[in-house]
């Protein structure tokens, strides 16, 4: 049985409900990792949960970026260990780099919570494999920083290499640069997503949103 | 500088035998202020039922503890932060967030839900004034506070509401409440032995927020920013986390967060319900900055604080967690079996008084006396003949009063936390999954428009209208909380206006059997312009036992509507009077306190028996802006006759805009089943008036089609806020 860790930092908020989604709801067995303990090597796959890690201060994630945590994540997402990064995790893994592009202050300037519907532009990733390329899917987003941005070098790069996973769709909600909501890394095996798949399984039954979690009970 | 009376200082004196010194009489005026002593309410309010089956602990806690079965509580709680908010609204509607979380805490519960009822003057321009750009200023930046602390500790802030109002001019109120979820015997039961320490965790003490109590308990008079406080929520979750945790260890004996009035009033409060002595030496405390008083560091309202009673040999345990989530402690002091509060400032005795004496405030005896204003007010309206009534709809529906929410909503986060079910804008109410099989329903409610003219009526309104709304959604009513907002209780017609909200809340509960888990009074809301409208402001809290029983307003294509209860020309205090006509006066609508029991059994009876697809309250703006609701909510038209719904209106305006109380609309696929169970029940007001069907929306009579739009048209005129705001 796959073993998933879910790193909770200081200001982490979702863990709770990644928690529940994965035990309860997917009856996939995951377990609660502190930032600091040196145990996230034991599990097999990783989630990163939104939230305000470090109350956010600096800069979304600029923090938590430098935990000794983000150096046993290097080592696993080069091993091939699925890593999945929802809001704050999606920008902890730009800042430590595990992921290109970097997410700045909504076009709005202001949070923005609610559902958006979002597009899979890229079936690369283990994430959406089994998901096909244009299908919508609606799902909630709740996010200050969640515009995402890219030089043009890079975002040649990851359209070239299928790593932008999802856009928005008709309404972008931040501002995000060609509408991206998700990247992938080169490989496939680590994603960052602003929206939240686990919410969308609390209330409803989003088939997308699971496919998208059960990812990480994937071996490999 | 101290704000005891001359009576208070005599009192003191004489309790004492002694004078008291500079430190002790800051202490007392702190702990004796309106906004921590209740001196002015206290035996008005201590008159409300709270007893019952569900009340594990009642007023007077930091939160009401109501069983919701299987084992469980919840604690709710609510605050507000005027004075504050209306100084730097920003901070202050951040910090009275903190504050009501930690009420939440103290409690020994985890935080599930924040819900908030803001009132502002109207935010539109009018005729030049400057007031609306203050208010549209004060609008934005406390969402802005309430959504970033919110957002930030992970706590979703899940219902609202939000009046406009010209008395809130230069001025708003800011209340916010939480609701909490544990186990039954996880509340904690604050115990203390001699020798047990004293601990403040938390935020250092500095000299922010210094006698915010004392400024809550007067006239806002100036922009005293040295009394508001400083938000952090990165250090509120943090901890949140390792009290919870130090919890689960049994390594807290007594806990209590520290609020309005600091260290003073905790600290008398605390030894006080305790019976025991503290003895404390502030020198241990950690602080932002060198060289503060005793007083300062005693009166100081830095946020992100709570105080811990612990056995000693509990320390490594509470040790270890702090320093994992990094939070700063203190141990300063001990407990002792003596009642005294022994305030040391780096050995130096500074103060020593019993807690009984601190904690125990003279009660001040306030006169009362009908406002003359009221009869001047409900004497006959002379109102213009109503015109295009479909116009009216559609300013109705797009001033910021009746429109669309959304602008405010979308910047908290309602969603985290994994239990929202309803959201803010979908519901009546917001239901929030509290087990696997039961569901938490609650909703704010004031009306300062109604309770002006009638204070009486007005606040039975404002209970019917939050225990309606928890109704729709598919829940018994099972506790109510309230916050009582006047102007100055040394005025005595603010007084009167206050007695008539109690006797309100108090027939209510009783009649209802629905206890009063909870409650907060705030005098003093005033400018130099004169004293808000009265506002009391009531929550209810609705148990759902089943998931098939939650309920929308939204319209279904091919729903037959139904309306239950009659509508009366009761115009008075109404939206269309107010934001139409500017009138202020007239018949308010008054509450039959039978009716409403009927009514609301009979909605429960089609919800039990899953015969209604959706239910909606009638209330603001009436019947037309309630119907339009539940249409733009379920993508929708309709049609209703308008002669089919039972009423003693004199004018089709009133009929339509009316805010009589106990009604509600129906929407269901099965208008034979909801016709036989309602004509079962005797006495029952009800009709048929009407069928969602395509884009129309049309009310007519036989004569005349009176309104004539569409579902578009609605939608486009829904967002009012927005449009004011983001202008």
């Amino acid at each position: 049985m796959t073993k998933v860790g879910i790193v909770v930092f200081p200001g982490s908020n979702c863990e709770r409900d990644v928690h529940y989604v994965l035990n309860r709801v997917l009856n996939i067995p995951a377990s609660y990792v502190w930032h600091n303990s040196g145990r996230i090597s034991e599990y097999d796959s990783v989630v990163i949960p939104g939230g305000f890690s470090y109350g956010d201060r600096l800069r979304a994630g600029a923090i938590a970026a430098h935990s000794p945590v983000v150096n046993e994540l290097q080592k696993m997402a080069k091993k091939g260990n699925i890593i999945l990064g929802i809001c704050n995790g999606f920008q902890i893994l730009a800042e430590c780099n595990l992921l290109p592009g970097a997410l700045v202050m909504n076009n709005s300037l202001s949070f923005v919570c609610k559902w958006a519907t979002i597009e899979v532009n890229s079936n690369n990733s283990i994430f959406t494999s089994s998901l096909k390329r244009k299908h919508k899917i609606i799902m909630p987003i709740a996010h200050g920083e969640g515009r995402y941005v890219a030089s043009d070098r890079v975002l040649t790069k990851i359209a070239r290499n299928n790593q932008i996973t999802f856009k928005y769709f008709k309404d972008n909600p931040n501002g995000s640069i060609a509408n991206i909501a998700a990247v992938c890394n080169d490989a496939g095996n680590v994603m960052g997503i602003m929206p939240h798949p686990e919410r969308a399984l609390v209330n409803g039954q989003s088939k997308e949103a699971a496919t998208i979690l059960q990812a990480l009970s994937i071996h490999r | 500088m101290s704000n005891l009376t001359k009576e208070e200082s005599e009192y003191l004196k004489s309790k004492l035998r002694r004078y008291p010194n500079v430190v002790e009489t800051e202490i007392v005026g702190a702990e004796w202020s309106e906004h921590c002593s209740y001196k002015s309410s206290k035996r008005f309010i201590r008159t409300f039922p709270n007893k019952g089956n569900r009340i594990v602990l009642g007023p007077g806690n930091d939160a009401g503890v109501l069983d919701v079965g299987d084992g469980y509580v919840v604690t709710v709680h609510i605050e507000s932060h005027n004075h504050p908010s209306a100084v730097d609204p920003y901070g202050g509607a951040a910090t009275g967030v903190g504050g009501v979380i930690r009420d939440i805490l103290s409690m020994g519960s985890r935080p599930i839900a924040l819900l908030n009822a803001l009132r502002f003057a109207p935010p539109q321009s009018q005729r030049g004034d400057e007031s609306s750009s203050y208010s549209r200023w004060l609008l934005r930046n406390v969402v802005r506070g309430i959504g970033e602390y919110g957002n930030c500790i992970g706590v979703p802030t899940v219902a609202g509401e939000i009046e406009f109002d010209p008395s809130f001019g230069n001025y708003c109120l800011v209340d916010v409440a939480s609701l909490g979820f544990c186990r039954r015997e996880s509340i904690v039961r604050n115990t203390a032995k001699q020798g047990d320490l004293i601990i403040i965790v938390g935020g250092a003490t500095g000299r922010d927020g210094i006698r915010g109590a004392s400024f809550a308990s007067t006239v806002y008079v100036r922009n005293d920013r040295s009394a508001v406080q400083i938000p952090d929520p990165f250090l509120e979750k943090l901890i949140i986390e390792a009290i919870l945790e130090a919890l689960k260890e049994g390594t807290i004996n007594a806990l209590k967060d520290l609020g309005g009035g600091g260290l003073a009033c905790c600290l008398s409060e605390v030894s006080d319900k305790l019976g025991m002595g503290f003895v404390i030496d502030l020198a241990n405390l950690h602080v932002k900055e060198k060289g503060m008083s005793a007083e300062e560091i005693m009166l100081s309202e830095s946020q992100e604080r709570m105080l811990i009673i612990a056995d000693n040999s509990k320390m490594n345990n509470i040790k270890r967690i702090f320093e994992r989530y990094g939070l700063r402690y203190a141990i300063i002091g001990k407990v002792a079996t003596h009642g005294n509060l022994v305030i040391k400032h780096g050995g130096r005795i500074v103060a020593n008084i019993p807690a009984r004496i601190v904690a125990n405030a003279p009660p001040a005896s306030r006169h009362f006396k009908r406002p003359l204003y009221i009869s001047r007010l409900s004497g006959p309206l002379k109102l213009p003949p109503s015109r295009d009534l479909t116009k009216t709809l559609l300013r109705m529906l797009s001033k910021p009063a009746g429109s669309s929410k959304e602008w405010a909503y979308r910047q908290y986060d309602h969603e985290v936390g994994a239990r929202t079910i309803l959201r803010p804008g979908e519901a009546d109410a917001a239901v929030l999954r509290i087990t696997d099989r039961k569901f938490i329903s609650i909703k704010l409610d004031g009306n300062s428009k109604h309770c002006y003219i009638d204070p009486y009526h007005g606040t039975l309104g404002c209970l019917s209208e939050s225990c309606r709304n928890v109704v729709c959604t598919g829940a018994n009513p099972i506790g109510i909380i309230d916050h009582l907002q006047f102007g100055s209780p040394e005025n005595p017609e603010v007084f009167w206006t206050f007695k008539r909200a109690v006797s309100a809340i108090r027939n209510f509960c009783k009649f209802m059997k629905i206890p009063v888990v909870g409650g907060k009074v705030s005098f003093y809301n005033e400018t130099p312009n004169g004293p808000i409208k009265p506002s009391p402001v009531i929550g209810a809290i609705g148990l759902i036992e089943e998931k098939r029983l939650i309920r929308r307003p939204s319209l279904k294509d091919g729903d037959t509507i139904f309306i239950i209860g009659r509508t009366k020309d009761e115009i008075g205090g109404s939206e269309y009077l107010e934001s139409i006509h500017h009138i202020t006066g007239g018949n308010v609508p008054k509450l039959d306190l039978v009716v409403d029991k009927l009514n609301r059994r009979s909605v429960m009876r089609l919800i039990e028996n899953d015969t209604v697809s959706s239910v909606h309250d009638c209330s603001k703006g009436g019947i037309a802006t309630a119907l339009c609701e539940m249409a733009i909510l379920g993508h929708v038209g309709f049609t209703v006759f308008i002669d089919d719904i039972p009423n003693s209106c004199s004018r089709i305006d009133n009929l339509l805009f009316s805010e009589s109380h106990s009604r509600y609309l129906i929407g269901t696929q099965e208008p034979k089943k909801v016709q036989r169970i309602l004509s079962d029940v005797k006495g029952l007001v009800f009709f048929q008036i009407g069928s969602a069907y395509n884009e129309k929306v049309v009310f007519k009579t036989k004569n005349e089609i009176v309104i004539d739009t569409n579902l578009r048209t609605l939608t486009r005129n829904f967002g009012g806020l927005e449009h004011v705001m983001s202008s």
